[in-house]
């Protein structure tokens, strides 16, 4: 039988595949790809704990992430579309500007 | 049994599926295996018994959000692939390991800890969807309409940023046109 405990550790895999690609991205449009991984991954732990407590709470914090990464992504991209224009690349390296 | 098959239908499914996002190396590719991990996901939602979840996760996520990434990706060149210069990439494998196992072990810590109550509780006798709305309506008004001002916010916000020079070619590189001049006047003329 399927227990919170399954879908925890698929939660964790989930967030890790996420930050690996977080950690190897060097676009910047990967980069906002794998932290709407890390952040669905997330919400599937609120809501698996909810369900295992019988809990509304874990529903309503996944219901706030997602209003929270809808206006990320409308900030993100006309942020990653001005910087587009200003570089003609989306890079990380091209972009930076500090050297170090 | 059938909650067995989905689960590991859609568990499988996903993890292949975020896995390409994370190591294609074009952006159309990675943006519908993202949008196709998006379905599958609010899937464990609806596994979940989080009905309406799964509702705005299809709406929102699969809808708004990947439509959105759509629209942007007219701006950039989507059909060629990127090149990206890795440093150092066993340190990343590790480092994805290590934070698998910390979030496995932080995960199932409260599972460990007895003493863990329902704040509020499960509402019988109605839907997820009214058990939702009331919840979402008394204990948390305050945050909802914060949400709602962050979500006005943020569509400004993108307006304004995406909406600047937009009558300036990005392809074309024409610098006859003064775009300078552009950005001083502001684009609200």
């Amino acid at each position: 039988m399927i227990g919170v405990s399954h879908y925890l550790i698929l939660s964790g895999l989930l967030f890790s595949i996420g930050f690996m690609g977080v950690l190897r991205r060097k676009n910047l449009l990967m980069l906002f790809f794998a932290t709407e991984m890390m952040l669905n991954a997330s919400n599937i732990a609120f809501v698996a704990i909810g369900n295992y407590y019988g809990d509304l709470s874990g529903q309503m914090f996944a219901f706030f992430v997602i209003a929270v990464a809808a206006s990320e992504v409308a900030v993100g991209l006309g942020l990653l579309i001005l910087l587009y224009k200003k570089y003609g690349s989306l890079d990380l390296d091209v972009i930076s500007a500090m050297k170090g | 049994m059938y909650e067995v098959i989905a689960f590991y239908v859609f568990a499988i499914s996903t993890t292949i599926l975020f896995l390409i996002t994370a190591f294609s190396k074009n952006v159309l590719y990675a943006m519908t295996a993202l949008a196709s991990g998006m379905v599958m996901i609010s899937g464990f939602f609806f596994l979940l018994g989080a009905d309406f979840l799964g509702v705005v996760q299809l709406i929102v996520y699969v809808g708004a959000v990947m439509a959105l990434y759509a629209f942007g990706m007219m701006f950039f060149d989507a059909t060629k692939d990127i090149k990206e210069k890795h440093q150092n990439p066993t340190l990343v494998f590790i480092l994805g390991g290590l934070m698998a196992l910390v979030f496995v072990i932080m995960f199932s810590a409260p599972i460990i800890g007895e003493n863990v109550q329902a704040i509020h509780p499960v509402i019988e006798g109605v839907g997820n969807a009214q058990a939702v709305g009331m919840v979402l309506f008394t204990k948390y008004l305050v945050a909802f309409e914060v949400a709602a001002v962050m979500l006005l916010v943020a569509m400004i916000a993108g307006i304004i940023l995406a909406g600047k020079k937009m009558d300036y070619s990005l392809t074309t590189n024409d610098d006859t046109y003064d775009h300078e001049d552009e950005i001083l006047k502001g684009a609200g003329k």
